[in-house]
């Protein structure tokens, strides 16, 4: 029916953001998750206020030969035979709170919140990497089409062929000795900036396809032909009209894209192709941890739960922002409900 | 059918020179140090280095180097400066290990991936759904090396329940094989049968908006025929495809982690152990290898992919 | 006057959804005998086609709050259980929808899908005997080389062919109704014409009934024998085909007739049509829903009329607006033709 909308069927609240962010907030669990990769980030900004205030100690500080004060008496940091000393918690007025890791006698506690700034930093950095390539690629290939679009797709199907942890070997070690140089840039190996690059561009075709394709469905619209026929040329276009409606798809990939990236820089770590000594990250904490993971097996078990929650954190977030932006698989959740459960049948 | 199989086929071979390409430049091109430096290893001498480079072809215009390459590793002849050993033996020594640990993990990922999936997706909303949901989550946020470490100590020490690693040919003894391979399936299988259930749940739930499941109840199918041989059916297409993509995923990625921890000396555990020597050739060859297997083996899933879902078929012999 | 096949009384269908309750179908009654074809027509929206899927059980959810009686032969459906309903469905009524290509399940050869609804029904028939009925059916719809068909996938048949093969899935098992939902919208309108004459001769041979809904007035002119416009939820007007056509006593459906336009007319100026757009569903206006788009409304409009039939006049056409019958006849024709006139 041909006839101009009507003022009140218009629906209550605002448009879609406001909408989504309503159902945001009513899904507890989500917000729930936001908070905890909150602290976590706060968790990881306060490594120097700890290691300054309370334990008194930087995270590469060895203490071998030290001993401290514990309930009065004087405890090795490491004994002779080796083991380090176990969580104090609160007993050595924070110094030690997970305890020492192995011979060097560091402070774990330490470690895990100057490794922690590592792999969130790693991780964020490539996210905004991968989100920056991936846009800026989906967008030329789905607008433009044609040749662009057929180069691009190609160059992406490539990088997508290789296994993301495979890719991030490769590169990593060949990397790892020498380092990189694209034209007047020069990256030293050792710099954290190796792996932000490695996973940065291998988490690209991962998002540049999906974002692609959207583009391939809007441009099809009535509003872009209406903004073409206005004489926008494709610049405005692709930020004015395109960007915009991809919005909410770029958020949600973003969200989940972090939580893959710390994933992959810890597996990458973890077998020596990502961060390099003398910087640490939660990955090169397990592979040292896990050479005394009879001994002590905390030393592996912490960091990896530190990794297991951001990750959960986010993919949680992740989901919940995804459920909110998209109007389908919130209604789709209420209808179905129970919906295939009818009276006596069985499963 | 046919036509489409070559034509997919054909397409690969494409791609499987574009990553031999990638592969040249990544270890060859693109780092900024000597290559012959790189590839002597640690224990590199000048004569080693120079030797190399002649070896090799650095001297020669990229092409040909390029052709250098591809020849050593396809002809046997790439060594491990570092170990002295031949890459292409070790690795082949390596695969059954390999392919043990992957195919058993990807059984056990699938069925219960799908079961879980299916449970999810037909008790949508309540209880059963969302504790698997968070398992789900739980299991896809999990780093694999994680697990392993956990299962290493608790279940092969503080109780010792498996053995701590080792693998045992299954010619010589399967149920022996089996044993020591339980954990590492567990370890590689959990990560995935959260994401598999996970994506079959939204594929279902997806597909019961869809008219033909509506009509498949106006015919007065009963529930359970509904679920299985409409919406399931349906739903289980797209999972066939990324089977494909994550089996060579982990062939050429999870594998390594777990490889290395439960010490199956599989390709992968050799691949990590030359990381952290940063021994160039093996993780050269490794890759691909690795790159191409999963190249190949997609092919594969695509031509399967196209006998399950009868539009595909049309489609693509249309064109 | 014999049993209906289905009584329909006084059918409510509500849906929770955040923003309250939406009232899809507001009161709906009607009566279908063997071999008659009734027509539901109105806008998208109307609630024809949830009260079309509400008979069979097929809207019920855990947020739908259905209410009312559906009568197949005596028997009630709304309360069944969906053993029942299942028993029921396919076999005494049978449905069609709007779009083949979505309707059929791709990845399943035709032939399969009818030999599918047919086994369901009927245990005691062997495979082969299925097939051999699947292979008539798509035959008895006009469907050329019927035993190659049956083999085809439904993205491998043209539109037509692919609604005819609904149809014959639907009547497989020779079932006492037939639900048309929109049976020829997606469709060209040559095979628009093709459909609706397979419908006809099927109604004739077979004494189907059927419930066809429909938003186009040409196609109900073609085939229905009674119908009933529905506006917002609720019926506005029922009769026979001739009443509604020729002496329809409805604002609403005197706009619905205005905007056809016709080949034995001169062009209008614009093209006719109702201003306005149709009431949320979850904010209805008190009393007439139509009343804000209707340029005859008055005071008394405030209160919801009743669905009643003029005094003296057929019993079976009745309609649901306060002016009287004088009042109706003199302002539904606008230059000789019926139509409705813009508000003021």
């Amino acid at each position: 029916m041909a006839s101009p909308p009507n003022a009140e069927s218009r629906p209550a609240g605002g448009g879609p953001w406001g909408l989504a962010l309503r159902q945001l907030r009513r899904n507890r669990v989500a917000v729930g998750s936001l908070v905890l990769f909150v602290l976590i980030v706060a968790f990881v900004i306060a490594a120097p206020l700890w290691a300054n205030q309370v334990a008194h100690t930087g995270p590469n500080a060895t203490h071998t030969l030290e001993k401290i004060e514990v309930g009065g008496k004087q405890r090795d940091v490491v004994s002779p035979d080796g083991t380090p000393i176990g969580p104090q918690w609160l007993g050595a007025d924070g110094r030690f709170f997970l305890g020492a890791d192995g011979r060097l006698g560091r402070d774990e506690m330490v470690r895990l919140m100057y490794g922690g700034r590592t792999s969130l930093f790693v991780s964020l950095a490539a996210a905004l990497i991968t989100t920056v390539l991936a846009v800026a690629l989906g967008l030329l290939a789905g607008y433009f089409r044609g040749w662009t679009d057929a180069v691009v797709s190609r160059l992406l199907d490539i990088v997508w062929a290789f296994p993301v942890l495979l890719l991030g070997i490769a590169l990593g070690t060949a990397l790892a000795v020498g380092g990189l140089q694209i034209g007047p840039l020069s990256i030293s190996s050792g710099s954290i900036w190796i792996p932000i690059l490695i996973i940065g561009f291998v988490y690209t075709p991962y998002m540049a396809r999906p974002i692609r394709g959207e583009v391939l469905a809007l441009r099809e619209k009535e509003f872009v032909e209406a903004a073409v026929a206005q004489g926008a040329g494709p610049l405005r276009v692709m930020a004015g009209e395109l960007l915009p409606n991809l919005s909410s798809t770029i958020i949600v990939f973003f969200t989940l894209n972090i939580a893959n990236n710390m994933l992959l820089e810890s597996a990458l770590s973890f077998l020596g192709a990502g961060v390099q000594p003398p910087n640490s990250s939660w990955g090169t904490m397990i592979s040292s941890g896990i050479e005394l993971i009879y001994s002590d097996p905390l030393l592996t078990i912490i960091p990896g739960t530190m990794i297991l929650l951001t990750v959960l954190s986010l993919n949680v977030f992740g989901d919940g922002l995804r459920d909110a932006l998209d109007p389908k698989s919130r209604v789709r959740l209420e209808a179905h409900a129970g919906r295939f459960e009818p009276e006596e049948e069985p499963a | 059918m046919g036509r489409f199989a070559v034509r997919r086929l054909l397409a690969m071979l494409l791609v499987l020179f574009a990553i031999s390409i990638v592969v040249f430049l990544i270890f060859n091109v693109i780092p900024n140090s000597d290559p012959a430096q790189r590839l002597a290893g640690k224990n590199a001498t000048p004569q080693l280095v120079a030797s190399i480079s002649e070896e090799w072809g650095f001297e020669e215009p990229l092409p040909v180097q390029y052709w250098t390459m591809m020849k050593k590793v396809f002809s046997g002849d790439l060594i491990s400066y570092n170990s002295r050993q031949n890459v292409d033996e070790q690795i082949a020594e390596g695969i059954p290990a390999t392919f043990s640990l992957c195919i058993g993990a990807a059984l056990i990922w699938l069925s219960f991936g799908i079961l879980f999936g299916y449970l999810s997706a037909v008790k949508a909303g309540r209880a059963t759904d969302r504790v698997l949901t968070v398992l789900a989550l739980v299991g896809i946020s999990m780093p694999v090396f994680w697990l392993a470490a956990i299962f290493l100590y608790y279940l092969t020490f503080e109780v010792e329940l498996f053995p701590s690693g080792g693998y045992v040919p299954l010619s010589e003894d399967p149920l022996g094989w089996a044993y020591h391979l339980v954990l590492p399936w567990l370890t590689l299988a959990i990560i995935f049968v959260g994401f598999y259930s996970r994506v079959l749940r939204s594929n279902m739930l997806d597909a019961m908006d869809e008219d033909y499941v509506r009509t498949a109840r106006a015919k007065g199918l009963s529930e359970r025929r509904v679920r299985i041989r409409h919406v399931l059916r349906n739903s289980l297409i797209p999972i066939v495809t990324l089977f494909g993509l994550d089996f060579g995923a982990v062939l050429g990625g999870g594998a390594i982690l777990t490889e290395a921890i439960f010490n199956l000396q599989g390709v992968g555990q050799y691949a990590a152990e030359s990381i952290k020597n940063l021994d160039l050739p093996p993780i050269m060859a490794v890759t691909l290898f690795g790159a191409f297997f999963i190249v190949l083996f997609n092919a594969l899933v695509d031509i399967a992919y196209a006998w399950l879902d009868p539009r595909i078929r049309l489609e693509e012999s249309a064109r | 006057m014999s049993e209906p096949l289905l009584a329909v009384r006084d059918l409510r269908v509500g849906f929770v959804t955040e923003g309250g309750l939406l009232q899809a179908v507001d009161g709906v009654s009607f009566d279908l005998v063997p071999g008659e074809v009734l027509a539901i027509v109105g806008e998208s929206g109307a609630g024809k086609s949830v009260t079309a899927q509400t008979i069979p059980g097929l809207t019920r959810s855990p947020n739908a709050r259905i209410e009312g009686s559906a009568r197949l032969r005596g028997e009630e459906l709304l309360e069944a259980s969906e053993a029942e309903l299942r028993r029921v469905r396919g076999d005494r009524i049978a449905m069609v929808f709007q779009d083949p290509m979505t309707s059929l399940n791709p990845v399943y050869r035709v032939g399969d899908q009818i030999v599918e609804a047919i086994r369901a029904h009927r245990e005691r028939v062997g495979e082969e005997e299925a097939r051999r009925l699947a292979v008539e059916m798509l035959d008895s719809v006009g469907i050329p080389q019927p035993e190659r068909r049956a083999d085809a996938y439904p993205h491998e048949l043209s539109g037509g062919m692919r609604q005819r093969a609904m149809i014959a899935m639907a009547l497989a098992l020779d079932p006492d109704v037939l639900i048309a939902d929109e049976p020829t919208t997606a469709l060209d309108v040559t095979i628009q014409a093709q459909i609706l004459e397979l419908l006809r001769r099927l109604n004739r041979e077979r004494d189907l009934a059927i419930v066809l809904i429909t938003h186009d007035l040409a196609v109900v002119a073609e085939i229905a024998d009674r119908v009933l416009v529905m506006y917002a939820g609720r019926v506005v007007e029922e009769g026979t085909l001739d009443e509604i056509f020729y002496d329809p006593q409805h604002p609403y459906t005197w706009g619905l007739l205005g905007s056809l336009t016709r080949l034995d007319r001169e062009r209008p100026e614009r093209l006719p049509q109702i201003r306005g757009a149709p009431p949320s569903l979850l904010d209805l206006p008190a009393g007439c829903s139509f009343a804000p788009r209707c340029p005859h409304a008055f005071g008394r409009c405030t209160e919801l009329p009743g669905l009643k039939a003029r005094p003296g006049e057929a019993s079976g056409h009745r309609d649901r607006c306060w002016l009287g019958p004088e009042e109706k006849r003199g302002r539904r024709e606008l230059d000789g033709r019926i139509g409705l006139e813009e508000p003021a």
